[in-house]
């Protein structure tokens, strides 16, 4: 077992990501720039769409439970925080719904 | 313990941990030590990074593709920081914190915000360190005790998503606009059907940046015309 290379990996892997996460404030001075600006208010909300599509990325559509379990969990999320406003109470409620059914629990 | 920060976060931890349980398991089983698992929660704080990383380890991969594969599946942390720029305001260490905690759980909490909130800037490093807090418990919990824990939490971090489906509704109510989510809704679902899932973000990152770059130019020369 070497640890040196598993040291040297792990700062590697660090830096790399560190990179990533610091290389827009290293290069963009300007913070007031009518760009920046309009990317602060329009990105967000593309971002969080894109994710919801990303956390799905490994849903079968055409086989299996052909993405049921993880649409109609979202649409219960959708649903109970359009309803009710409580971000935790809308969570928890499609995690529960999502867990019983992938467990089998739902419809054994 | 801030009540208000657990409040808010809570739905990352109940993702993180198990996540960061996983990692652990996984860890350990190529032969290290348990505490490297924690040392790579502490200084990387990166899932798809570390997940990358036992594929990498186990096949004894060479330092330089470490550093590019990393930085290609982290691309998209770019994107994170352009929308952030002005919100960072912060000085020294702090912003350094900000900037190195930026996951995607963080960066959507902290985007979704009232302004009121994360005015202070001490309610960001508290939202960044709790959600690094529960990963690196996570980490070190799995590769501790991995084969001992034997609850069924399949399914578990479904919370992640819905997390983003709860902070879409909200950032919409905030915002008010259509655009940026039809077209990141467009982009995106065309990307999941047709790219591959690893590099199905990025992707429709770079396509989203650049149509939101043209719509930009376009209101731009609409004013310059009035």
């Amino acid at each position: 077992m070497d640890l040196t290379y598993l040291v040297l990996f792990i700062l590697c892997m660090a830096s790399a990501t560190f990179l990533t996460r610091a290389l827009p404030f290293w290069l963009l001075k300007d913070h007031q720039h009518p760009l920046i600006l309009f990317l602060g208010r329009n990105l967000p909300p593309a971002v969080m769409t894109l994710l919801v599509l990303y956390s799905l990325k490994h849903v079968t559509w055409i086989s299996g439970s052909y993405g049921l379990p993880e649409v109609s969990s979202l649409l219960l999320v959708t649903v109970i925080h359009l309803c009710l406003k409580n971000a935790l109470l809308s969570i928890a409620s499609g995690t529960i719904l999502y867990m019983l059914w992938v467990q089998g629990l739902l419809f054994g | 313990m801030n009540t208000e920060v657990i409040k808010l976060t809570l739905p990352v931890m109940c993702g993180y941990v198990p996540l960061g349980i996983a990692f652990g398991i996984l860890f350990v089983e190529l032969g290290y030590p348990w505490y490297f698992s924690s040392l790579m929660g502490i200084i990387i704080f990166a899932g798809a990074a570390q997940f990358m990383a036992i594929g990498l380890l186990a096949a004894g991969a060479g330092l330089f593709e470490v550093f590019i594969s990393t930085l290609l599946l982290n691309a998209r942390h770019v994107f994170y920081g352009l929308s952030l720029i002005k919100d960072f305001d912060v000085t020294g260490w702090r912003k350094w914190y900000l900037i190195f905690g930026l996951t995607d759980e963080t960066y959507s909490l902290l985007t979704s915000l009232p302004r009121s909130m994360t005015n202070s800037g001490v309610m960001k490093l508290q939202i960044t360190g709790y959600n690094q807090g529960y990963w690196i418990i996570g980490c070190t919990l799995g590769a501790l005790f991995g084969k001992e824990i034997d609850i069924n939490t399949q399914g578990l971090d479904f919370t992640l998503s819905a997390l983003f489906m709860v902070l879409t509704i909200e950032q919409f109510k905030a915002s008010q606009k259509l655009a940026p989510f039809i077209i990141a809704f467009v982009v995106g679902l065309a990307a999941l059907i047709l790219i591959s899932a690893s590099n199905m973000l990025l992707f429709s990152l770079v396509m989203v940046l650049c149509l939101l770059l043209g719509q930009y130019r376009l209101q731009t020369r609409i004013l310059k015309a009035k």
